[in-house]
């Protein structure tokens, strides 16, 4: 106090901060030991760390088998397979689970069309990168056609590829992306829908929401497998495929429906009296300003249903797809890597995390951007 | 009510002799409206012509806003008939687009759209509706930004701006569609006092160029400085209608004078 009643009123200087606040002695102190209780769980978090992470690390790289072309390095001294991981199994594996079946001569095609996405996604990602509008609406409508003709085949000189052979995380990428894709539109129109003023079009997208969010994805997909081709007539016969992209794509749809209309319920009225008297239509309204502010305020919602989509894409297991979870059972069932499960199931999850963080990361690239300080 | 009414001395004195002209603009006949059972506008009768400034005053709940928003179908009414730019108002859509698209309107709370800049706030309309194209409807943006005199935060959010900024790019943003009528419901109420006037500032300016304006407002100052005729509303019903002079220093009905008395006592 008395130190600082020697400056002159009006010119103070700027004084370093007191040293208990910054440094890393200060974040300490503000952050680990600032209270008893936040000591005590401190101390918690550091022994479940010792707890878990060192036996976690050692199955996973210390004592993990690494090289080898063969299961010989995954053994014991009895024979049995070691208790670590076993990653020549992975490398073993790897192409199915990757692509499954797909014919080696043409996994070029599967190939191309990654390169195109990633390339995509870089130009969207990269600020300095022009045209991005027209990128995305590459990516999202012709792309998709083009995939469709490279992957099936049969036209433009194609050798065509049945669908059972495609497999592995190819095919959990068909399946995921394609709900992903539709699902997002069809929510949209089904959440207006149930905000109609029409009381049939209210009812109708009532009725669909719930009784899609009624019944578990599993059942829908045996239903659609077992039972839709029984009410079918004799010869019409869809692809198991198609069978299980338009199950996981309705089933969906009614969640996404119910996000989005989280969001439009959160818009003023006022939004909609602005544009209203500005002589903007219904359709325009939507489209320019209820819309892109709905749609903003759930992202973390949508990609939510959508990190939940990609994951629930292993149920298609039981219609006998091989999607790249089914493909790492299918290996580790193999006579020569028999009890070798876990490391294909590490695996699995680790694929799987990067992919789900992945798209949360990029949500929240995308919620940062779009703030726009309201 | 209001606390903050800017005197009329305060205000821009208007330099030029505002008109008004022959031509029947707004007609509301009989008009009639309820919420469910409860009659919120009872007999509206009434005539603007263009170039008119019509202040509308009353107590919270006398149907003010209810009444202006019927103007262009923000709200619709049951029974009666309105009439503008010689179009009927009725379920017909595209007569209620039609009508929208020529008059404007400014609401309390600005419904200025957040997530647009306040450029693509401006332009959206005019390239969407009628089909301007872009560069032609920057420039018409930019010519009205400056009019409001805020040209330099084109680039700006909504978020970003003070109340004042933000309801003066309203007014803006509704001058872009080049309206023949302008409504006003409350545009300084929820405006800081030293916010009010710039608002205020801008519209008598509107006045003088002779927009028609019809404005819901407890600015006492600003109806007697820019306003032909001042209506009084209670209880859903227009009860005294007169020139401001005469609505002021001689008012007939003993509601309007009760109510004078409660707004002029600031
Ligand atoms: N959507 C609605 N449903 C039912 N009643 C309503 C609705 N909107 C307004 N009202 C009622 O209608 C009456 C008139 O409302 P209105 O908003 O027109 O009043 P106002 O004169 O503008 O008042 P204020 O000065 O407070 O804005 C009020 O009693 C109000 O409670
Ligand atoms: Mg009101």
């Amino acid at each position: 106090m008395a130190e600082q009643t020697q400056h002159i009123v009006g010119e103070h200087p700027d004084l370093q901060p007191p040293a208990s606040t910054v440094g890393a002695y200060g974040w300490i102190r503000e952050n680990l030991i600032s209270t008893p209780i936040n000591t005590f769980f401190t101390i918690l978090a550091i022994y479940l760390i010792y707890l878990l992470v060192p036996p976690v690390l050692d199955w996973l790289i210390f004592s993990a088998a690494w090289v080898g072309t063969d299961n010989t390095v995954c053994k014991n001294e009895t024979g049995g397979p070691i208790a670590a991981a076993c990653w020549p199994f992975v490398v073993a594996w790897f192409k199915p689970f990757m692509f499954g079946f797909y014919p080696d001569s043409e996994l070029w095609r599967i190939k191309l069309t990654y390169w195109i996405f990633g390339l995509g996604v870089l130009a969207l990602v990269i600020p300095a990168v022009p045209f991005k509008k027209w990128v995305a609406v590459f990516l999202l409508i012709p792309y998709p056609v083009i995939c469709y003709y490279m992957y099936a085949g049969g036209s433009f000189g194609l050798v065509a590829v049945e669908t059972p052979l495609w497999g592995g995380l190819f095919l959990t990428l068909v399946i995921a992306i394609t709900g992903i894709v539709a699902s997002l539109p069809i929510g949209i129109l089904l959440a207006l829908g149930r905000r109609s003023n029409m009381p049939v079009v209210k009812a109708v997208c009532i009725a669909f929401i719930e009784l899609w969010r009624g019944v578990p994805l599993i059942s829908v997909l045996f239903m659609s497998s077992v039972m839709f081709p029984l009410f079918m007539p004799e010869g019409v016969n869809f692809d198991k495929l198609i069978r299980a992209l338009v199950g996981v794509t309705l089933f969906s749809s009614a969640y996404m429906a119910e996000v989005v209309r989280g969001g439009l319920q959160a818009i003023p009225k006022g939004q909609y009296e602005g544009a209203q008297a500005l002589g903007l239509n219904f359709g325009k309204m939507m489209f320019f300003i209820v819309m892109p502010q709905a749609l903003k305020l759930v992202i973390p919602g949508i990609v939510n249903t959508f990190i939940g989509l990609f994951k629930d894409t292993t149920l298609v297991g039981v219609i006998g797809l091989f999607d790249f979870l089914g493909m790492v059972q299918a290996g580790s069932s193999n006579k020569d890597w028999l009890g070798y499960l876990t490391t294909g199931f590490a695996f699995a999850a680790l694929v799987y995390w990067v992919f789900c963080f992945g798209m949360s990361q990029y949500s929240q690239h995308l919620e940062r951007k779009l703030h726009t300080g309201h | 009510m209001s606390d903050s009414n800017v005197s009329a001395d305060d205000l821009h004195a208007p330099t030029k002799e505002m008109t008004v002209g022959d031509d029947l603009v707004i007609e509301i006949n009989g008009m009639h409206k309820w919420y469910g059972s409860f009659h919120v506008l009872k007999d509206i009768n009434l005539k603007v012509n263009l170039g008119e400034r019509i202040v509308v005053c009353g107590p919270s709940g006398s149907g003010k806003s209810t009444m202006i928003r019927c103007i262009n179908r923000l709200e619709e009414h049951q029974q009666g008939q309105i009439v503008v730019g010689g179009i009927e108002l009725s379920n017909d859509l595209k007569k209620i687009d039609e009508i929208r698209r020529e008059v404007g309107m400014c609401f309390q709370h600005f419904n200025l759209f957040p997530h647009l800049s306040i450029m693509e706030n401006l332009v959206l309309a005019p390239m969407w509706v009628r089909n301007i194209p872009r560069a032609q409807a920057e420039e018409t943006a930019m010519k009205y930004l400056e009019r409001v005199k805020i040209p330099e935060q084109a680039a700006k959010f909504p978020g970003q701006l003070s109340g004042g900024q933000q309801q003066r790019v309203a007014i803006a943003r509704s001058l872009c569609m080049s309206p023949k009528i302008m409504l006003f419901d409350e545009p300084t109420s929820a405006l800081d006092p030293e916010m009010i006037k710039e608002v205020l500032d801008v519209m008598i300016e509107l006045a003088e160029e002779g927009m028609t304006m019809i404005c819901v407002t407890h600015e006492m100052g600003f109806a007697k400085t820019v306003a032909n005729r001042v209506i009084f509303m209670d209880g859903g019903e227009i009860i005294e209608e007169n020139e401001p002079n005469s609505f002021f220093d001689n008012p007939q009905h003993e509601r309007t004078q009760l109510f004078l008395s409660q707004i002029l006592a600031h």
